[in-house]
């Protein structure tokens, strides 16, 4: 399988994501400049961490005029899988690609901390490799991550089980203790309609290593391996 | 044109050493050589008072790779063809000014001069300190501080990963920000700053230069000052996505082997840049500063030499490979200017276009005076070192309030509301992170990590100078060998007020030679620093801060350990002390005096031959694969170690028959710091072999209880919920900065 690996001047969490595909996992991967016009070739392009062009205007708000992004829509208009993670998430929802909003956490600080994620769906791209309802112990490192949207959006997201991730506790309650930012309806990770575009704040190449305090962000690029064969 | 004292006091040179700059010219020197002076001359540049103190330190070891002071940063050789680059730097008076710029930008400085090494920023530490929280000013410092640092931090892509937080009055309007950064490079791609081969072009990469910072290094860091708003303008302001990317683009430069030198602005911004690597190469320069880009139109030669606008670095390559370095940057948007040669003539040679604004020799500017004072303690030191404990009443509420009270002291108190505002992770290589006694980082491709501490108890400096900074460096590396890391090297900044006062000097001369004795004893070099005087506001300096950063290495990260009880049912001993028997140094500079009685009384001890002993056998311990937990007993003294041990995992801990029954001085027992003390757990099976491990050794060791159970028990003293003590340790700095005032 063939990553392409999005990068914009501020982006940082490229060498991780390479890192995660490449040597942990031992998949083929591509670091895509943000010049590039081609995503061609590529089975599944990140969009990493970090703050693009400094997300001095908004998280994402810059970067989606990047030319790369133009190729990206086309990609993800074929079908072909993307994940945004964290900046990357802020940018798709900036480019339209997912509905939706990331703003200030609600208790306007910086967070890195460890989250557990319950996986509400195993039947798309990302999560084949879970068991239903699996908690899974992927920290988060942002200022922007409450995530936003009208209540129909919200509805219509539910409906269609575009919400893929959620914040919970160590029993698997979705609650306002286990939320880090404030999201609605503590929301980490969504889908498009579609369903093969991800969004999600929290980071899945931090924790693909036991050594790193967890191996269960594996489940969701393994499960990504699985599915393009 | 006679110089007047105002414009002297500007640029912070005395009327000595101005007749000394005549007296070398043998002219007068013009306004743009003059603040040229200021600025090389300066304490932050020139180490007028610390130099002859600094080759004290040993600064050698077979591991070391560069020589102290000759580059930007200290370069440790860690095997398999890598080399860890490090250095901690002082950010304090711009801090005190504006808190959250002179923080940010305190990083993005310390975050340069690891570049300049060549090396990938790969982690960053921390050590602040703030007048008391009940203060709304020093609650506004302390909040403006953590801020800065998690905006510039976070947004460039390197992990906070260590720090330490401490309040005292001292700090007061006077707080220190101190910044480490460490890198990662090839042994054989360490980067020069020297200027290189004459003919060689200079290229100023990054931010454009601004009226920003003039006078930095000689007005904020050399002086003290009172009226903080009048300097506002001196604060530099930072772009942290600019550092990002130049991060990436000088790097990439490097890449192509093409960049011969390569230096950071910092301190006195151009001036310094160009004439270090000029002085470093033996070499001189011709600058055109019509050639700077510029953020604003309309400055002045003078501005333009002493701005010292963030984030920008000085690159040098030769004529032919211009247009390949030139290259990169374009790729990254970021402005590259041609701003001057390197000549074989050792002379500067600053033009605007075609006129001359400045010729000076390299070496007169390089060669600041020094000045070795004599030192002498003041009387008010040598009296509170008088204490005896019989003066001291015990608490009046016992062991378990004493404990809570403790706990939730802001010194002693968890960091975690701070440090999870910083990126700790990013990068993927952080094994262990803040809150533990030092963070671990793996180096992907070996076996291998890296631990990395930042530490100082001051207090003790203030009571000892001596002893003091022995401590700072006892405590530094028992953190390190507390993960099962060997101390390899260490950085140092040393803070304190101003040095030309004798009872000053005497604390800065005794705290560096208490520093080298404790660095020769325990075999760990110091290969990189940074010094800041002055640090003194309404008459009071404060407490001497010699801030030391450590690197250890661990050959198998897979041996770490960690400092909280793991499991129930383990054996908890103490390594380094075999019996409780009551001193007075036990509480001398302790928290507990400080935070129970209002008092900073006593003279520490400390057998740095017992320390050697204790970090080797804890060290040896770890490598054989026999320890459970390690943590080093520090601040709040035994009870608050075995407590902190207790809270990560929600493990209790049940005293056995010696520390249940205590003589009646319990405070000595519980609460005393007394020095080369770690507490350990290891699984029963193995209680044996450390037995005998300790005895070959002859170190002292005494069995303390078991974990497990719902609670913290002390025998009759203290039996609490660990829900309780973790509540008290969690929530206590966030409590005291809650508090209204």
């Amino acid at each position: 399988m063939r990553f392409g690996i999005l990068i914009f001047p501020g982006t940082w969490s490229d060498t991780d994501c390479y890192h995660q595909v490449k040597t942990v996992l031992g998949q083929e991967a591509d670091y895509v400049w943000h010049r590039q016009e081609s995503l061609a070739g590529y089975d599944c392009v990140i969009v990493p961490g970090g703050f693009s062009y400094g997300d001095y205007l908004r998280a994402g708000a810059i970067a989606r005029f990047a030319p790369v992004m133009e190729a990206l829509s086309d990609f993800a208009g074929n079908g072909g899988l993307v994940v945004g993670i964290c900046n990357g998430f802020q940018v798709l929802c900036e480019a339209g690609l997912l509905p939706g909003a990331l703003m200030r956490n609600a208790h306007l600080e910086y967070r890195c901390q460890w989250t557990n994620l319950r996986t509400e769906r195993i039947d798309t791209s990302f999560t084949t490799r879970c068991h239903p309802s699996q908690s899974l112990r992927i920290p988060v490192s942002h200022g922007e991550g409450n995530y936003y949207a009208d209540d129909v959006t919200l509805n219509r997201l539910e409906t269609n089980g575009q919400v893929l991730f959620r914040y919970c506790d160590d029993d698997g309650l979705a609650n306002e203790a286990a939320n880090p930012n404030g999201s609605a309806r503590n929301i980490a990770g969504i889908i498009n309609e579609r369903g093969n575009v991800l969004g999600m704040m929290p980071h899945p190449e931090r924790s693909c290593e036991p050594l790193l305090g967890s191996d269960d962000g594996n489940l969701i690029f393994l499960s990504l391996i699985d599915n393009v064969g | 044109m006679p110089v007047t004292k105002e414009i002297l006091d500007e640029i912070a040179l005395s009327q000595a050493e101005y007749d000394m700059i005549v007296d070398r010219l043998d002219r007068e020197p013009n306004p743009v050589e003059l603040g040229m002076f200021g600025a090389l001359w300066s304490e932050h540049c020139g180490y007028k008072h610390s130099r002859p103190l600094l080759r004290f330190f040993p600064s050698r070891s077979p591991r070391v790779l560069s020589q102290s002071g000759a580059e930007n940063a200290g370069a440790v050789d860690i095997g398999d063809g890598l080399a860890v680059v490090f250095k901690v730097e002082s950010h304090n008076h711009p801090s005190a000014v504006e808190p959250l710029q002179g923080a940010a930008t305190g990083v993005g400085g310390i975050v340069r001069d690891i570049l300049a090494m060549g090396a990938r920023p790969i982690a960053l530490l921390n050590s602040l300190r703030f007048g008391p929280p009940d203060s709304s000013h020093n609650r506004h410092l302390f909040r403006g501080v953590v801020e800065g640092i998690s905006w510039y931090g976070n947004c460039i892509g390197v992990p906070d990963v260590a720090g330490e937080i401490y309040f005292d009055q001292s700090y007061s309007y006077n707080p220190l920000v101190n910044a480490m950064c460490v890198g990662l490079v090839s042994s054989d791609r360490l980067a020069s700053a020297a200027a290189g081969r004459s003919g060689s072009v200079l290229l100023l990469v990054g931010a454009d230069t601004g009226r920003d910072g003039i006078h930095g290094a000689s007005g904020l860091a050399s002086r003290t000052f009172e009226e903080e708003q009048e300097l506002r303008p001196t604060v530099q302001v930072g772009n942290p996505f600019l550092e990002k990317v130049l991060i990436e683009s000088c790097l990439e430069a490097l890449e192509t082997g093409f960049v011969t030198g390569i230096q950071d602005l910092g301190a006195a911004g151009l001036t310094s840049a160009a004439i270090e690597s000029a002085y470093r190469g033996r070499r001189g320069l011709i600058l055109d500063i019509s050639q700077v880009h510029r953020r604003e139109p309309g400055m002045t030669g003078y501005e333009v030499m002493l701005s010292e606008s963030q984030e920008r670095m000085l690159l040098v390559t030769s004529p032919e490979h211009v247009a390949d370095v030139r290259q990169v940057f374009e790729k990254w948007d970021v402005p590259c200017k041609e701003i001057g040669q390197v000549i074989r003539e050792p002379q500067a040679h600053i033009m605007d276009g075609e006129q001359g604004i400045a010729q000076l020799p390299i070496k007169h500017l390089t060669e600041a005076p020094r000045y070795r004072l004599k030192g002498q303690p003041s009387r008010e030191q040598l009296v509170r070192q008088q204490l005896n404990i019989s003066d001291v009443p015990l608490p009046d509420n016992g062991v378990d309030d004493t404990l809570l009270r403790l706990l939730a002291s802001p010194n002693i108190a968890s960091k975690r509301s701070v440090y999870q505002r910083y990126d700790h992770q990013v990068q993927t290589n952080t094994v262990a992170g803040p809150g533990g006694d030092a963070a671990v980082l793996r180096i992907k491709g070996t076996e291998k990590a890296v631990a990395l501490t930042i530490d100082c108890n001051s207090r003790y400096c203030y009571l000892d100078p001596y002893r003091g900074g022995q401590i700072v460096v006892a405590e530094a590396c028992r953190n390190l060998s507390c993960t099962g890391a060997e101390p390899l090297a260490l950085t140092d900044c040393l803070n304190f007020g101003n040095p030309e006062r004798p009872e000053i000097y005497y604390q800065l001369e005794w705290c560096v030679r208490g520093i080298a004795r404790a660095c020769r004893v325990l075999g760990v070099p110091v290969v990189s620093g940074n010094v800041s005087l002055y640090n003194e506001s309404q008459g009071q300096a404060i407490y001497p801060t010699p801030v030391v950063g450590g690197l250890g290495l661990l050959e198998d990260v897979a041996l770490r350990t960690g400092s909280a009880f793991t499991e129930e049912g383990l054996t908890v001993f103490l390594l380094g002390q075999s019996r409780f028997r009551p001193r007075s140094s036990d509480l001398a500079g302790s928290e507990l005096l400080a935070e129970v009685h209002g008092l900073a009384l006593g003279r520490p001890a400390i057998s740095l031959d017992l320390e050697q002993q204790v970090q080797a056998l804890c060290r040896r311990a770890i490598q054989q694969g026999l320890v459970a937990s390690a943590h080093d007993c520090a601040e709040g003294g035994l009870a608050v170690a075995l407590a902190e041990s207790c809270i990560p995992n929600s493990v209790g801990f049940r005293a056995g028959p010696v520390l249940s029954r205590l003589p009646n001085r319990w405070d000595c027992s519980y609460f005393g710091e007394r020095q080369s003390r770690i507490v350990i757990s290891v699984r029963p099976e193995h209680a044996q072999q450390l037995r005998a491990l300790a005895l070959e050794a002859k170190v002292p060791l005494l069995e303390l209880g078991v974990t497990g159970g719902p609670t913290f028990h002390l025998g009759s003293h203290a039996d609490l919920p660990i829900s309780e003590i973790a509540d008290a340790w969690e929530g206590g700095l966030q409590r005291a900065m809650a508090s209204p005032a």
